[in-house]
């Protein structure tokens, strides 16, 4: 339910933004919808084709009309079908917004899935072995370099792996995205720079929260019941304290998740990878609006779906959640 | 007179013998002298209650005797034989073999003490298969029969609820079943009834009482309620700044104290048998600092009757004697001194 409303306020802002904003700016959106440097003849037919001489919620209702059962642009003599779902029509490519954001999609979700398994993986790792050897040179070592991880940009990292790893040592040189059905171990190859620059980011984040997450609950009372009970200290890390301190990090992954299945624009920027946050940066520079406007409608869709996710998951992990 | 620090180290006889346990822990401030050479046996199906104030050490004597301190942050000396098996010096990996199966605990705050992210039952499982091997539903078979015998109604359904859906009084039974799980010889309490109201207190204690006759475990209970005390302890040692000012039998303690501390805890208790317009005689000022004890008797900054102890050096350290068979007192003052103080100034008074 939430989901539904959420999406509807995400739809209406996004219009409002691309409808209204050239509306009260006194640019004619029909010229900005008909991309960079449009003919007068464009011009018109895009204003007929989309209705831009209706009202708003005219145009609003037709657009979301059309997210569910598609449409049909049509000015008398020229006919597009956009079927559904139709998140717009992109005149620049002449092809459905859609198409264009699952032609892009598997890049983005090859990227987000490795990546997101490694930095969850090494992050978590990573903390909990700093918890247990709190004060010691791993420990300091490790939150150190976890520092330079969130402070530095995806750019920088990216392109001093880019250097190292492709200019200099030739190992991962000519990167360029190939499907994991056609060939996994290419696939692979070729992701591990972006996965490496996003796992260097994100886990140290997950590194400094697990830590802390372990710090706080190995003083907890349970884990003294624990020790009592006569666990050994593998099993009182493992299943008693590792259980409560990974709590919290479910949600910031179903979050940090979500938010990039919507598209890493800098690193797919950085490494070349033609995936949905490339897409945006295309049309955000040839102005094609009706992109802009689906990718962001995608992108939101990925986050709140990714809240309902993390809320339903985390009922399941945390039993005082799931009964209250 | 018997001085039991000094006491040959003859084989244990005592079920639980406890020989001047000190446990210590190096801070930036100086050293903490949690517990600084205590002294105390408990036999099986006898109960022995620790009392004193917050601080002075009986909830570290019972994580040390478990030996559930950080190695790495104490330090820890003296000799805690079990059942004749030394503890201190022993393996961790055997002292843990011993936690939960041969020595368990209960601990005060029921709720913060059981895992919430697990149900009551697989927590009690857990407990039973760590020391017995045997298949799930056996396990679950003994937890749901533990449940049932501390109480819990319908235990074959509510094994599998989580912890906060039990009351407290409910959590505090679950906790007990679950330290039952293996039948342990020994079954350390610490503050099993504070976080309790007062009719589940009763209840808790009644339960601990009939468990102990039914295993013929060997009791100790940590608290600073008088009232517990009295209700469910044989012997009882008085703790002060990590050591004992006064063991004996829950009799020697109640009717025939000897040390000045000891009647401050006494007057400090509300009675509903007294008259109202008796006031509570609190002890004046606060326990020591556990890193600057004073020298010699840790007591004798708020101790109404220093002046009267016979010209003793106020450096020397009072060793617990024995005063009259089984009853020891760690005072400077004069035997008979005390008696009469008792007798004369302090026993109208309780």
């Amino acid at each position: 339910m939430l989901v539904v409303v959420l999406m509807w306020i995400v739809s209406m802002v996004t219009f409002g933004i691309f409808f209204l904003i050239p509306k009260a700016t006194g640019t004619n959106p029909a010229v900005l919808f008909a991309g960079k440097a449009p003919t007068p003849d464009t011009v018109k037919g895009v204003e007929i084709k989309f209705g831009l001489d209706k009202p708003l919620y005219e145009q609003y209702f037709a657009f979301v009309g059309g997210i569910f059962t598609g449409r049909d642009f049509d000015n008398g003599n020229d006919k597009t079908h956009c079927p559904a779902p139709c998140l717009g029509y992109s005149f620049v490519n002449d092809q459905p917004v859609w198409n264009e954001i699952t032609s892009d999609l598997p890049v983005t979700l090859s990227l987000a899935a490795g990546a997101s398994i490694m930095w969850l993986v090494t992050g978590t790792a990573v903390g909990v072995l700093s918890a247990l050897k709190r004060r010691t040179i791993f420990d300091r070592a490790a939150m150190g370099l976890a520092l330079a991880g969130v402070s530095l940009p995806i750019f920088f990292t990216g392109l001093v792996l880019l250097d190292l790893f492709s200019y200099k040592w030739g190992i991962f040189r000519d990167v360029h995205y190939v499907g994991i059905t056609q060939n996994p171990y290419e696939w692979a190859k070729n992701l591990v720079l972006p996965w490496i620059a996003l796992t260097f980011l994100y886990a140290a984040l997950y590194a400094r929260l697990t830590r802390a997450g372990m710090l706080e609950t190995m003083g907890e009372d349970y884990i003294r019941t624990a020790r009592a009970k006569g666990l050994t200290e593998r099993r009182v890390i493992a299943r008693h304290a590792l259980r409560a301190a990974l709590t919290p990090i479910v949600t910031i992954f179903g979050l940090d998740l979500g938010q990039l299945l919507g598209g890493a624009i800098l690193t797919e920027y950085t490494f070349g990878l033609i995936g949905v946050g490339h897409l945006s940066i295309d049309a955000i520079s040839r102005q094609d609006l009706p992109v802009i406007m689906g990718v962001t409608l995608f992108a939101a869709f990925f986050i709140v779906f990714a809240n309902l996710v993390v809320d339903v998951l985390y009922a399941f992990v945390d039993p005082r959640v799931r009964y209250s | 007179m018997t001085d039991i620090h000094e006491r040959p180290a003859l084989s244990p006889t005592a079920f639980l013998d406890v020989r001047d346990l000190r446990i210590h822990f190096p801070t930036d401030d100086g050293l903490v002298r949690a517990v600084d050479g205590l002294s105390f046996t408990v036999e099986r199906g006898k109960s022995l209650a620790i009392v004193g104030e917050s601080g002075s050490g009986k909830s570290v004597t019972s994580l040390g005797i478990l030996g559930l301190y950080n190695k790495r942050n104490a330090r820890v000396s003296g000799e805690i034989y079990l059942d004749g098996q030394e503890l201190v010096n022993a393996s961790p990996d055997a002292v843990r073999a011993l936690r939960g199966q041969k020595m368990a605990m209960i601990f005060q705050d029921p709720l913060s003490s059981l895992h919430p992210y697990y149900t009551i039952g697989w927590q009690i499982e857990e407990a039973y298969r760590v020391h017995n091997k045997v298949s799930k539903q056996e396990a679950r078979n003994r937890a749901i029969e533990l449940l049932k015998r501390v109480g819990i109604p319908q235990p074959d359904k509510r094994v599998d609820d989580y912890p906060h859906q039990f009351s407290g009084g409910m959590r505090q039974r679950a906790m007990i079943a679950m330290s039952l799980s293996c039948n342990p010889q020994l079954l350390i309490a610490d503050e099993p009834t504070t976080a309790l109201d007062v009719t589940v207190q009763a209840q808790i204690l009644d339960l601990m009482l009939d468990l102990q006759q039914e295993y013929n475990s060997a009791i100790i209970l940590i608290t600073h309620d008088l009232g517990v005390v009295a209700e469910i302890a044989d012997d009882v040692v008085v703790m002060y700044a990590g050591r004992a000012m006064e063991y004996g039998t829950v009799g020697d303690i109640f009717y025939s104290p000897e040390h000045p501390y000891t009647w401050g805890l006494l007057g400090s208790v509300t009675r509903l048998d007294r008259e109202r317009s008796e006031r509570l005689q609190p002890i004046p000022g606060n326990p020591p600092s556990l890193i600057n004890v004073p020298p010699g008797c840790p007591f004798h900054r708020r101790c109404r009757y220093e002046a009267l102890n016979g010209g003793k050096q106020r450096e020397i350290r009072p060793d617990l004697e024995e005063s009259s068979p089984g009853h020891f007192v760690a005072c400077h003052l004069p035997v008979e001194e005390r008696r009469r103080i008792f007798r004369d100034e302090v026993a109208t008074l309780l």
